[in-house]
């Protein structure tokens, strides 16, 4: 971390997560701007993202889109929706962790 | 030949505004349609059949829903009936028809399409090598199918055109894909089908595709080019970027969506403001493929009894987790040796709340919470086991110390008794499709005559 790094959530308009079905959770980066998607873009690594929920890189599905100035991220859920060890049944609070993501 | 749909909300149940539902009305669509649930809030519903909604919530909101199409003289048709789409909810919804017909002085046609399947029956397309998992999938065998308290297949188009032709005034179609329940009509009559598919796909979670999500309805038409979207409260606004955002909103992949008989592509799809209120959309595909529609299973994975302590004193909530650890291996222990229950035929599981008890070991934060909830979960093989351990380690959670050399601490218990029966914990078990031959083979239709 240096001093120049921010949190995701203070450079974007907006982070937010929810299911994909019960197997998937999916993350979408809200850049509000060009200017804030092409400052974003190379900052935002997708082997990070996957350390920050524990996914391996390969699994995690990225997908780029400058017409909406949105990073998308679809991470299958390490724990199945509603299974005995989930905590969050329509996942929208991971969000948080890459909206508190330093970059 | 032009297609107009009138979508009063993304789910019936959620509410929607009656005067621009009444816009929408007098804009004269040729199909009222409206989404009845989805898997959004876990497997309960599923697993037990039962709809996740208040009765008293869907019979005032289908009673609008059925004036509406008493005044527009068109079919009405709710998907996913009573938030899982299976037979018991279907028929669940059509006792509120017919109740609602009683009262209203209503004569119909009712068409209900079941979509529950026998596990006999996806036993015999497992054998024969039908069944093809998607990613990630629960292991299946004919032991976890009849494990399933619910089976249900994903219906589309084709089966809400057969509901269709039936002539019904309303129909009540169980488990369908989202979108299905939208496109069908527009696809029956020629419109373009990457058109349809997109349209129902925009359309499927009501006004949500505007800058007003709340208000509910929106009307889509749909032609042989494409179609154009518009919402009808006087607020909301359909715009270039709400509607080609809603292709992220609950989607893994923003540009497929895989349906039985094929996927939509939208790729190459462009948005256009026809003025500040409409978006027309072109050039989304249709690219057809096999005949596979998706199951959908539920299982009982256990019973469970629940406690919850706070943890007020400054020493505890900051030694929580320390706390939790200690108190997690000596209940191990006094279990074992109480009830004679070895460890791995029951789950105890102590969250933290104020400390990481929506992310678990994922959490990153830490700091100094004021106080901290401790959310316990027994879940074992019987209600009667778990309750007997909820009252096992009832006084434990209350006064367990952090150290051996003071006095007993005892945490504030919010209510009594202190442990909680939740009953059954369901677990979606399939994530599946199914090859079919012939569409609606694995689905059933009735049809119906009500009232008067």
């Amino acid at each position: 971390m240096t001093a120049a790094m921010k949190t995701l959530g203070e450079q974007v308009l907006k982070v937010r997560s929810k299911n994909a079905g019960p197997f998937w959770v999916t993350i979408d980066i809200f850049c509000g701007s060009p200017q804030a998607y092409a400052s974003i873009l190379p900052r935002v690594r997708t082997a990070d993202v996957g350390r920050l929920y524990g996914t391996p890189e390969q699994l995690v599905k990225r997908f780029d889109i400058p017409d909406l100035h949105v990073i998308k991220f679809s991470i299958p859920r390490p724990v199945v929706q509603g299974a005995a060890a989930d905590r969050d049944m329509h996942g929208a609070q991971w969000a948080h962790l890459l909206d508190e993501m330093l970059v | 030949m032009p297609t107009r749909v009138l979508v009063p909300s993304g789910v019936l149940g959620l509410g929607f505004d009656r005067s621009a539902l009444a816009r929408g009305v007098a804009m004269a669509p040729d199909i009222i349609a409206i989404d009845g649930g989805s898997t959004d809030s876990g497997p309960f519903s599923l697993g037990a059949g039962q709809s996740k909604y208040a009765r008293a919530a869907t019979k005032s909101e289908w009673r609008d829903l059925m004036l509406a199409r008493a005044q527009a003289g068109v079919p009405l048709l709710i998907g996913t009936a009573g938030t899982c789409g299976a037979d018991a909810t279907v028929d669940w919804m059509f006792d509120i028809t017919v109740e609602l017909a009683a009262e209203l002085g209503q004569t119909l046609r009712v068409a209900r399409l079941y979509s529950s399947q026998s596990a006999e029956s996806v036993c015999t397309a497992l054998d024969k090598g039908r069944i093809t998992p998607l990613t990630p999938a629960p292991e299946v065998s004919a032991k976890t199918l009849h494990s399933m308290s619910n089976i249900v297949a994903l219906a589309g188009a084709e089966h809400i055109q057969e509901a269709l032709k039936t002539g019904a005034d309303i129909i009540i179609a169980g488990r369908t894909t989202d979108t299905a329940t939208i496109a069908a009509l527009p696809l029956m009559r020629g419109d373009h089908p990457g058109g349809a598919w997109h349209g129902a796909k925009i359309a499927e979670c009501g006004a949500l595709c505007s800058t007003n999500p709340t208000s509910g309805v929106i009307v889509v038409d749909f032609d042989e080019t494409g179609f154009t979207v518009e919402a009808m409260h006087e607020t909301a606004l359909c715009t270039p970027h709400s509607v080609s955002a809603h292709m992220l909103y609950e989607n893994t992949d923003p540009f497929i969506l895989y349906e039985p008989g094929g996927h939509l592509d939208v790729t190459n799809a462009h948005y256009t403001a026809l003025d500040a209120r409409r978006v027309r959309v072109e050039g989304s595909e249709w690219v057809p493929g096999r005949y596979t529609v998706k199951l959908e299973g539920a299982r009982i994975a256990g019973y469970q009894t629940t406690i919850l302590a706070i943890l007020r004193g400054a020493h505890y909530a900051a030694h929580a987790q320390q706390w939790v650890a200690k108190l997690t291996t000596f209940l191990t222990d006094t279990i074992t040796r109480r009830m004679d229950l070895s460890p791995d035929s029951y789950s105890l599981d102590f969250r933290l709340i104020g400390v990481d008890g929506a992310l678990g070991p994922l959490e990153n934060r830490t700091g100094t919470p004021v106080e901290v909830g401790m959310l316990g979960l027994v879940t074992a093989q019987s209600q009667a086991i778990a309750a007997e351990i909820g009252k096992l380690i009832n006084p434990f959670v209350l006064h367990y110390p952090l150290t051996e050399d003071e006095e007993l601490p005892t945490f504030a218990f919010p209510y009594s008794p202190a442990t909680t029966d939740r009953g059954a914990l369901y677990e979606f078990a399939l994530n599946h499709v199914m090859e079919l031959d012939e569409p609606m083979s694995a689905f059933r239709l009735t049809v119906t005559e009500v009232g008067a």
